[in-house]
């Protein structure tokens, strides 16, 4: 496996930087006055010269979220964020540029240097990016080629301007403005993020991916993803994040709703590594995301794919509402953390109808001072006729000053159901490290090695190019934590 | 050439190794025999740099180089090779992968060039055919699942592509069926040449009939205690060990 060698390499490379991605761009911004209020839910929607129901919309949520306080059960701590010291606004100073040719050097370099070329000749054969710099949409790759059968690929403030009729279907319709605080915060003030509509019966001829990145200091990141898939339409998508290295915190939220009708397929992959903070915990992104599947169609069938390995604190629970009959949810999951790292992720699996399945696999991977948390809800509600649901969790700790932990409910409303747990929590063995290393495997080399192996299930769900990836990521995150 | 002077060690303060004194030149395959509990298999660990091993005296040269001062992995570049006596399973990490990873991290440390996976498959299908292996061993993970048989020819399908300048078998042939003790046997025979040699740790002289030693040394409480031809394992097989420790 070369990608072991590579990594070596990598890690080669990181050993003074620490984080591959943490360069800051300089770009001329345009930054809304510190603080939230109505007046600045009505600043970013008259930036984006939206329709007034999409005003009302987010000031209910604005109103919404006031009443609402952050949530208390998770297995993280972090000092009271001030919302009122955060920006809720920035982009680029340029106009939106009409096509690539149009797009500030500067920026189409930067995503260069994060191997994501926005060039379409010079990009990955098969993906279409839609790059989201500091909430703000800046290039939408292929939008052509993809347009030719139907499906559209766009930022979602475009998606508001040119299918008003389907963002106002949809927008909601999957995680409630009001459905948590965060999501609530996400509600009124996003600024941008991606569209996806496959209408019936097509098969989206490309991966599709959208690129986030982090640059404006002090400025809060609020992306709302929605993908819609008419009856028998099938995509992937995948979600790739990284930020500056920066001392302070910076809060991250987006929202994510995906919407499968019959027989409709989505598969959506994340691999999430924006800037985890130093070793000692100091900075870094908090993210705070809300993403929920509804399977709406009979047969519909949603798949949430996961690597996390990035930000200081993970908060996030990838959900499936299986509302169709025959319907099924998947959720593959690596979370691994590192040094001072918190994590509390996992999903919901939320059977509403008869023969809806579910499936989760989670691999959590804990090393240095990290706190590594699976949370997971299986839901079998009294019309669930047959429904089944299988769970797999398991924990490796690499060291002995970090935790993990397994925190399933399970709540059954229907005896023909059947839901089976497994859990497991294991440790790096000496004689497999050994092992490994009389072969000629570095220590760090050895242990990437047994980790891949270990989150083998989950990375054999990305696309070809991710799960290449999501290893070296593994191994380069695992950075000083053996030895 | 291997050369093992006055080697004593301990594990968790029990002193195991009480003084090897032991000469592998280029070419030269040895076997060592001895009871259970002898320090067989210390020897192994400690010539391949487990950890856990202490050791408290005594030096260790190959080709010159001391190879106690080496981290396993340098070991293994310089082309040392431990076949386990208890080959470890590696969950969910591909056989081919694990193997040409190998491969490479060792030419990368050699400073040769790395082999690509066209090329690496293709000698490995061919070893293993060599080794009567079926081809999914490859495929599979790391040793899981295997049987036990399946397991010690993974050693030699691992030696064979490493292609290791010394290779310690501890205890290849047990739990070998009598054809898979050939194909093990004429593993080793095929890597005999002037730049192979190998410390053969065995039970039993049905293996020496395949691969014919150089010398046989017999370890016992901690020591070499005695050395000699071929005809030595014969000798051990019809007496056993019995006095020998005392001598
Ligand atoms: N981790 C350990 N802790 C304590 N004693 C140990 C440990 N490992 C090995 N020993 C002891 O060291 C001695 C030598 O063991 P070793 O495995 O080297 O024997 P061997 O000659 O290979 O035997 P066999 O023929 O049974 O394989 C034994 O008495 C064994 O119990
Ligand atoms: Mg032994």
């Amino acid at each position: 496996m070369a990608a072991i060698t590579e990594t070596r390499e990598t890690i080669d490379r990181l050993a003074e930087s620490g984080y591959q991605y943490g360069f800051e761009t300089a770009i001329d911004m345009d930054f809304a006055p510190k603080g939230l209020n109505e007046d600045i839910v009505r600043l970013i929607s008259a930036k984006k010269q939206e329709p007034e129901w999409l005003l009302e919309w987010r000031l209910k949520a604005y109103r919404a979220w006031l009443t609402m306080a952050d949530p208390a059960w998770a297995r993280i701590v972090h000092p009271r964020i001030d919302y009122q010291d955060l920006h809720y606004y920035a982009a680029p100073r340029a106009p939106a540029p009409k096509s690539l040719d149009e797009v500030d050097p500067a920026l189409l370099e930067m995503y260069e240097k994060l191997g994501i070329p926005l060039n379409e000749r010079a990009s990955l054969a098969g993906v279409a990016v839609d790059a989201v710099f500091d909430s703000v949409s800046v290039a939408t790759t292929f939008r052509d080629s993809l347009a030719k059968v139907g499906v559209i690929f766009c930022s979602i403030s475009e998606a508001v301007r040119e299918h008003p009729e389907l963002v106002r279907k949809y927008l909601g319709s999957v995680v409630p403005a009001g459905d948590n605080y965060y999501a609530a915060l996400n509600s009124a003030v996003f600024s941008d993020g991606s569209f996806v509509y496959i209408p019936q019966g097509v098969r989206c001829p490309m991966e599709l991916s959208t690129y986030f990145r982090i640059n404006a200091r002090n400025t809060g990141q609020f992306e709302r993803t929605l993908i819609i898939a008419e009856a028998g339409a099938s995509v992937s998508y995948l979600e790739g994040c990284t930020a500056p290295m920066r001392d302070e915190n910076q809060l991250h939220a987006a929202v994510v709703e995906l919407v499968a009708h019959d027989e409709a397929s989505i598969k959506y992959s994340t691999v999430q590594n924006w800037y985890p903070g130093d070793a000692d915990g100091k900075g870094g992104i908090y993210n705070f995301v809300t993403k929920r599947g509804a399977c709406r169609g009979a047969k519909s069938k949603i798949s949430w794919t996961q690597v996390e390995t990035g930000s200081a604190i993970t908060w996030k629970y990838p959900s499936c509402i299986l509302q169709g009959e025959g319907s099924s949810g998947s959720f593959y999951s690596v979370a691994l953390t590192n040094h001072r790292q918190q994590a509390d992720t996992g999903t919901k699996m939320i059977h509403l109808a008869p023969n809806t399945t579910s499936t989760i696999v989670s691999k959590g991977i804990s090393a240095g001072h990290s706190n590594n948390t699976y949370r997971g809800l299986v839901r079998i509600m009294p019309k669930a006729r047959h429904a089944r649901n299988f769970t797999q969790c398991d924990s490796l700790l690499i060291g002995d000053q970090c935790g993990a932990h397994t925190v399933p409910y399970i709540e059954c409303r229907n005896q023909s159901a059947k839901v089976e747990h497994e859990a497991t929590t294991s440790k790096i063995a000496d004689d497999q490290l050994f092992y490994c290393r009389s072969r000629g495997l570095s220590e760090e080399d050895s242990v990437g090695l047994l980790v891949n192996g270990f989150c083998r299930e989950v990375l054999k769900e990305l696309p070809m190019e991710f799960a290449v990836e999501a290893q070296k990521l593994l191994a380069v995150s695992l950075e000083g934590s053996v030895g | 050439m291997l050369e093992i002077k006055g080697l004593t060690a301990t594990i968790e303060d029990k002193i195991i190794l009480k003084g090897i004194d032991l000469v592998v030149p280029d070419g030269e395959i040895h076997a060592i025999m001895g009871p259970n509990g002898a320090g067989k298999s210390t020897l192994s660990y400690v010539l391949s740099g487990r950890d856990g091993y202490e050791v408290t005296g005594g030096s260790v040269l190959f080709d010159g180089q001391d190879l106690l001062a080496m981290e396993p992995e340098a070991r293994a570049a310089a082309g040392v090779f431990l076949a386990f006596q208890y080959p470890v399973e590696l969950p969910g990490v591909g056989n081919a992968n694990f193997i040409r990873t190998a491969v490479n991290a060792v030419r990368k440390a050699r400073g040769e060039p790395e082999m690509d996976t066209v090329a690496f498959l293709k000698e490995a299908r061919a070893a293993i055919k060599r080794l009567s292996m079926p081809e999914d061993m490859l495929k599979r993970n790391v040793n899981v699942g295997f049987s036990g048989g399946e397991k010690k020819r993974n050693e030699i399908l691992q030696m064979a592509l490493l292609q290791p300048r010394l290779a310690l078998l501890d205890e290849t042939d047990s739990g070998l069926d009598i054809d898979a003790l050939r194909i093990v046997a004429d593993g080793v025979n095929a890597a005999r040449g002037p730049n192979f040699s190998a410390l053969v740790i065995t039970h039993y002289q049905r293996l020496l009939d395949h691969i014919v030693p150089d010398r046989v040394h017999v370890l016992a409480g901690g020591r070499i205690v005695r050395s000699g031809g071929p005809e030595l394992a014969l000798e051990l097989e019809a007496h056993g060990y019995a006095g020998l420790e005392a001598a």
